[in-house]
């Protein structure tokens, strides 16, 4: 690690790639809430006829891998047959660097962060908000003093979630980076050309800090006020108006479809293309560079099935002892932070640090640092779902079943796992569709084996070089959607009836 | 978020007076709650006008109304304190702060908690928690006040006292009040006048006691108190009075002007105009039977009876005069037939027409 220290050039671009990763995190998570609170409240609370059908459009790009979005976007963005040909053509629109990873990290994190607050508003009583508008408060004012400050929690967690995921992502965030560095992207630079010492002190410094912010928001969230005593009772009343609320649910769906779905979608074109271009006869022929394409998407899906498999029998205990609080309200919520920390510290830091730890026992072979880095990373979507799922089961329906005779096992699996079973098949998808997308910590793992990600961002960065043209790329970031929705779809049919 | 479309309140027309504590009564689902929330503004009619202080009010939205509502779950806000609940509606229609703070304490302190303004909606008890929903719809400075089931989530005991302050409060600051409740001894101990409803509809509008003594449908008859129901036909109709042939070939007469002969009828008879002896007596209205079950309910005994018809009657007797009877002793059951009623017997059946939903 003392390469760093004696180099002060190289320090200021570590410095700096930091801060850079910083900065641009906490920009989208703002974003994010400035437009996605808007957006969520249209989809939970609208009345048009066409809300399931922007419902539904919300979570596209939510199900989109992100190396996929991220060529997507960089296409869209930044190369001549993206949105640029309206403008000067011969400029990108949006060059690689900051914005361009700023636009990628907001279209990734924006659909999440609507689910999250959609959510919370549909679980909200609404009669709060009636009694506000019944003792004489407008809609705005109703909604300021009275519903966001019992959203407050659940505001906190999307901007927490839309703070991580950007700080964390790495696949698309090198495909789109060009020169500029963040803190991934330097991880990943300094990784390839195998300067161990400054990957692991950003790596080092990237997880303390990312910890720290997450436990800073933890504390300090709470205690943040919104001021719910100054009411403008006339102007609040004139932004109530309809045409005001007409605008604004123009203004916020006019920034989903710009700037989300559409940059997310416009893969599709390049994807017909290589299906007319004779593209999808060289992939099925698995000539050239698609020969190692299907070896690594053999190897995605192998590796999120084992982790998928053994992260259920290893996460269902924790997410009993958390929910049921065990071992103690201190103890719950110890492990409970603890087992959020994958969530929080970026995967390809993480995976650099088991990395060099794994590499001191040689006999481990490749894929199994694959399956144990994307274990951990995997393992607090798993573990966070089914802690709110055991929560909402009521100790009443334990002790019934209890008093009825059954002991502690017989009551898990005849009273908790089928009063759960929807989040269960929920956090296993979620876990899966992670698994297949994980870029940053199997990069940081691997020397030899490229799972489908891994692949892709070689080919986006590497291109001529290894071969791949731009309709290979995006067939190959296409078709792993496509595998990754049949699937589902599979996963769906068979458990169909049983959830 | 898309659902069937249901019917909740149908052709219903009532008006409710200056000055009058009036009540919405029915079982759950008959569609008191949403016809409440249309008054309030919370739920827009489909059709029909709502007038408030005779303006049409139907287009405003709720904080246009100039009302006051107290939820059954009391809705306090959970992140502001006892003050800060009640003084919200002065704060948001931007009253001088000094009435703001002098309507905010006077509110309280007639609920008696002043001193707990600073304390947090959990840290209340229930009871305490619907006396500051009710003084913050107070201060709100409407002159109508909406109640919804307000008292449906407290303990009997509390439920009995919490009532009168309510209805004393309403009285004290002279305003109008529409009162939601299932609860029919509620409404009768609290209102000025009731409307009954089942199903969407209103059946019936009257005070407590015209409602008690002569109901205009058999809902309302078993809804409000307790009754007998006997199944029979009129045999003859004669100066206001009828003669029903019982089942089993029982006499019984009853008041009635519009029944006539031959047609099926239900008469009914509340438990407590029964009266009771033991041995078989002839004469009018005099049913025999046999005690099959006594039941010591403190103020009243209640003794139901075998008809030699095999229909059963409950009598209730207060407990403190007359003689008591056991099991098995055989009795004859009487009534007055001006404290009956007959109704035509229902084109639906008996039990569904008495059916509560």
């Amino acid at each position: 690690m003392g390469e760093i220290f004696q180099d002060p050039g190289l320090m200021a671009r570590a410095s700096s790639a930091i801060y850079a990763s910083f900065a641009i995190a906490f920009l989208v998570a703002f974003l994010d809430l400035i437009a996605g609170l808007p957006f969520a409240w249209f989809i939970a609370r609208g009345k048009s006829r066409w809300l399931r059908v922007v419902d539904t459009l919300a979570d596209l790009p939510f199900i989109i891998p992100t190396v996929t979005l991220g060529y997507s976007l960089l296409l869209f963005w930044n190369k001549s047959e993206g949105v640029s040909q309206l403008f000067d053509g011969s400029r990108p629109l949006v060059p690689e660097g900051w914005l361009l990873i700023a636009l990628l990290h907001f279209a990734f994190s924006y659909p999440a962060v609507v689910r999250v607050i959609v959510g919370a508003i549909l679980d909200y009583q609404v009669v709060y908000e009636e009694a506000s508008r019944t003792l004489g408060a407008p809609p705005l004012t109703a909604s300021r003093t009275v519903t966001l400050p019992i959203l407050k929690s659940s505001l906190i967690a999307a901007f927490t979630l839309a703070f991580s995921r950007s700080l964390s992502e790495t696949g698309a965030t090198v495909m789109v980076a060009g020169a500029f560095e963040t803190g991934v992207v330097f991880i990943n630079n300094t990784r390839v050309q195998g300067r161990e010492g400054p990957m692991v002190f950003v790596s080092l410094v990237l997880i303390l800090t990312a910890s720290l912010v997450y436990l800073a928001i933890r504390l300090l969230g709470p205690r943040f006020r919104t001021p719910v005593k100054r009411v403008w009772p006339y102007a609040e009343r004139k932004l109530s108006d309809f045409k005001v609320i007409a605008s604004r649910d123009s203004i916020t769906n006019l920034v989903f479809f710009a700037i989300v779905f559409i940059p997310s979608l416009f893969i599709v074109l390049p994807v017909v293309g290589a299906v007319t271009g004779g593209t999808l006869d060289q992939a099925i022929a698995g000539i050239g560079v698609w020969q190692g394409y299907w070896q690594s998407l053999l190897l995605s899906y192998f590796v999120a099935t084992i982790v998928t498999l053994l992260n259920v029998v290893l996460s269902l205990p924790m997410a009993v002892l958390i929910a049921r609080k065990r071992w103690g309200s201190g103890a719950s919520t110890a492990l409970d932070v603890l087992s959020n920390v994958p969530l929080i510290v970026p995967s390809i830091a993480l995976g650099a640090s088991m990395g060099i730890f794994w590499r001191n026992f040689a006999f481990v072979p490749e894929v199994a640092l694959i399956i144990f880095a994307h274990l951990s990373i995997t393992y607090p979507y798993f573990v966070r779902t089914m802690v709110g799922a055991v929560e909402r089961v009521t100790m009443d329906l334990e002790e019934a079943s209890r008093t009825l005779g059954g002991r502690p096992f017989t009551v898990f699996r005849t009273i908790i796992i089928p009063l759960t079973k929807y989040s269960l098949f929920a956090g296993t998808i979620m876990m899966f569709a992670r698994s297949v997308d994980e870029t940053g910590a199997t990069l940081a793992v691997v020397t030899q084996l490229k799972t489908v990600p891994v692949l892709l961002v070689d080919w986006v960065k590497k291109g001529a070089e290894v071969g791949a043209t731009q309709f290979d790329i995006a067939l190959g970031a296409g078709m792993l959607v496509l595998f990754s929705f049949v699937i589902l779809l599979i996963l769906r049919y068979v458990v169909r009836g049983r959830y | 978020m898309f659902g069937k479309k249901i019917l909740a309140v149908d052709d219903v027309s009532l008006q409710v007076n200056n000055k009058e504590y009036f009540s919405l009564l029915g079982p759950s689902g008959c569609g008191k709650t949403t016809l409440l929330r249309m008054i309030a503004g919370l739920i827009e009619p489909s059709k029909g006008e709502i007038y408030i202080e005779n303006k049409p009010v139907s287009k405003l939205p709720p904080e246009d109304r100039g009302i006051g509502f107290v939820f059954q779950t009391y809705a306090l806000f959970p992140h502001m304190d006892v003050w800060d609940n009640v003084t919200y509606g002065p704060r948001v229609k931007a009253w001088e702060e000094s009435k703001s703070e002098s309507v905010g304490r006077e509110m309280l302190e007639m609920v008696r908690l002043y001193e707990r303004k600073d304390a947090l909606p959990h840290e209340l008890s229930g009871g305490m928690m619907q006396r500051v929903a009710l003084s913050r719809a107070l201060a709100a400075g409407g002159r109508l006040l909406l109640l919804d089931e307000p008292l449906g989530a407290l303990d009997a005991k509390i439920r009995l006292e919490l009532r009168y302050e309510v209805r004393r409060l309403v009285k004290d600051l002279e305003l109008t009040a529409i009162h939601v409740t299932h609860d029919q001894g509620e409404a009768m101990a609290i209102s000025d006048r009731i409307a009954v409803m089942k199903k969407g509809r209103i059946l019936q509008i009257g005070t407590p006691q015209e409602l008690y003594t002569n109901p205009k449908h058999i809902f309302v008859a078993n809804f409000i108190g307790e009754n007998n129901f006997l199944e029979g036909y009129v045999t003859k109709t004669s100066g206001g009075k009828v003669q029903i042939e019982l089942r089993g070939g029982l006499a019984a007469s009853g008041s009635d002007t519009f029944i006539k002969e031959g047609e099926r009828v239900v008469l009914a008879v509340r438990p407590e105009t029964f009266t009771i002896e033991k041995g078989q007596k002839r004469r009018a209205n005099s049913l025999f039977g046999v005690v099959e079950r006594v039941r010591y309910e403190g103020t009243n005994i209640r003794y139901e009876v075998r008809l030699e018809n095999e229909d059963m009657v409950v009598v209730l007797r207060p407990s403190l005069m007359g003689e008591w009877f056991n099991t098995g002793d055989k009795v004859t059951v009487s009534f007055p037939s001006e404290k009956s009623y007959v109704f035509p017997y229902p084109s639906r059946g008996l039990q569904e027409e008495l059916a509560a939903e």
